[in-house]
């Protein structure tokens, strides 16, 4: 499927960048457990409508900066990624092509994995905190997840293509 | 599936896309691992920082405009009425830095009598919390003043009320700080009541320390107040930490179970004291006249 000449694949790299700071930017701490994994969330777009596109190396990228910007060990959040987008990477071609709904069904699965190799490496390196903290973000990409979608397939594509 | 011809790299698909997420997740486990046993990782972190530091400083625009637009619009009543307060409070303050200061010349000379090394004067620096780090499986924040101001790795901080922590990791503008209430922290603490020494634990809650390891019978009860200890560390000695607020004795298990909660305002502090770093005290002057 060859890129459409108004199809700005740019977008995703800008909004990678903005899901950074939005990472980043304090929030008071009753809002920042349920603070949604926007850097991931737009990385599982890129893996899925903007295949091919340097995700790999995108997730590598953003993964290091986000250990750099958290104090986490250096790897931690680029495993997590590079980890959670293999599948959807793989199963672009289908997952491109279903319903909103199903493609949140996706969203939480692949964020599951994700938050999972962030436990799994918190747990490996002794800091434990509750496993609530790894779920919350999940329920928060409900809602999340389907407006990311349309903002970055508009600002994209220029309209959402049905589907 | 043509290939080559649409834009999407051949190396995306099939068999390459695993081989390539593997070789990627292997180098990620041995990085996290070197950054973990090794200093390898300290320069690559310094220079990731050095690059994200745009990215800090456009994220803590949002908590900076808040406080700025909230000091702003503050009622000239508000004002003169927290003018009148500080004040106050500075002259109370006053008195009782008088007060130290016979207390250190006593201390001094009492020193010198009994030939005792001189105690270490303490230097600070007022820092501003960038934003506290958005990371919420650790307890970190990030500061304003960075290697171009001398910071160093294990300085301790404080803000008015006690202990908050210590710097963790440095860039060129900001550094890194570990809170106390980091599950990776431990302090060594004192007793000020009877100079039991102990250490405390963070337990990922900014309003809860653990204090571990400390048998049943401990002489230890509720309120009483846990300063940096003297037993070395990278803290200071006699700094409040926390006060005690539950003791239950557990008589089927070795440890009684202990917590504590942070005399500093983890939460909600905006301007943090940076001490200077501690210096190992020089070795004994002996009086043999050399001098």
């Amino acid at each position: 499927m060859a890129p459409s000449s108004r199809e700005r694949t740019s977008v995703v790299y800008i909004a990678l960048i903005f899901a950074l700071v939005l990472s980043a930017v304090p929030l008071p701490e009753f809002l920042a457990a349920h603070r949604p994994d926007w850097v991931a969330l737009v990385l599982l777009y890129m893996a899925i409508y903007t295949p091919g596109h340097w995700l790999m190396t995108s997730a590598l990228i953003a993964g290091l900066v986000m250990d750099a910007l958290f104090g986490a060990p250096l790897g931690q959040y680029a495993l997590a990624l590079i980890v959670a987008c293999y599948l959807p990477h793989k199963l672009h071609l289908r997952l491109m092509l279903v319903p909103i709904w199903q493609a949140t069904l996706t969203a939480l699965l692949f964020l599951a994995v994700y938050q999972f190799v962030l436990f799994w490496v918190n747990g490996a390196t002794n800091n434990d905190i509750g496993a609530a903290f790894h779920l919350w973000p999940i329920v928060s990409a409900i809602i999340v997840w389907p407006l990311t979608l349309v903002i970055l397939d508009t600002a994209r594509l220029g309209r959402r293509k049905k589907s | 599936m043509p290939a080559g011809s649409n834009g999407v790299h051949r190396l995306s698909h099939g068999r390459a896309l695993g081989l390539r997420t593997f070789l990627l997740s292997l180098a990620c486990i041995t990085l996290m691992m070197l950054d973990l046993r090794t200093d390898v990782g300290k320069p690559i972190r310094s220079v990731l920082m050095q690059i994200t530091y745009p990215l800090q400083a456009v994220a803590a625009l949002p908590a900076t405009l808040a406080n700025w637009s909230g000091d702003s619009t503050r009622s000239r009543a508000e004002l003169a009425l927290e003018n009148a307060r500080l004040k106050r409070e500075r002259l109370l303050a006053d008195a009782r830095l008088q007060q130290l200061n016979v207390i250190i010349a006593e201390n001094e000379r009492l020193r010198a009598m009994l030939d005792a090394r001189p105690r270490l004067g303490t230097d600070v620096q007022v820092a501003q919390i960038l934003g506290v780090d958005a990371d919420r499986f650790r307890n970190r924040v990030v500061v304003n003043k960075g290697a171009s101001d001398g910071v160093v790795a294990q300085q301790a901080i404080i803000d008015a009320n006690g202990i908050v922590g210590q710097i963790v990791s440095v860039g060129p503008y900001t550094a890194n700080a570990m809170l106390i209430s980091d599950p990776g922290h431990a302090i060594q603490v004192e007793v000020v009541r009877n100079g039991l020494r102990t250490v405390a634990f963070g337990a990922g809650d900014k309003d809860q320390l653990e204090i571990r390891f400390l048998p049943n019978n401990t002489d230890i009860v509720v309120g009483d107040l846990l300063v940096t200890s003297s037993l070395g560390g990278e803290f200071p000695p006699g700094y409040p930490v926390a006060e005690v607020t539950a003791v239950e004795i557990r008589p089927r298990q070795e440890f009684a179970k202990v917590t504590a909660t942070p005399v500093a305002a983890l939460s909600r502090m905006r301007e943090v004291l940076l001490l200077a770093p501690l210096t190992p005290p020089a070795p004994d002057e002996s009086n043999d006249g050399t001098e």
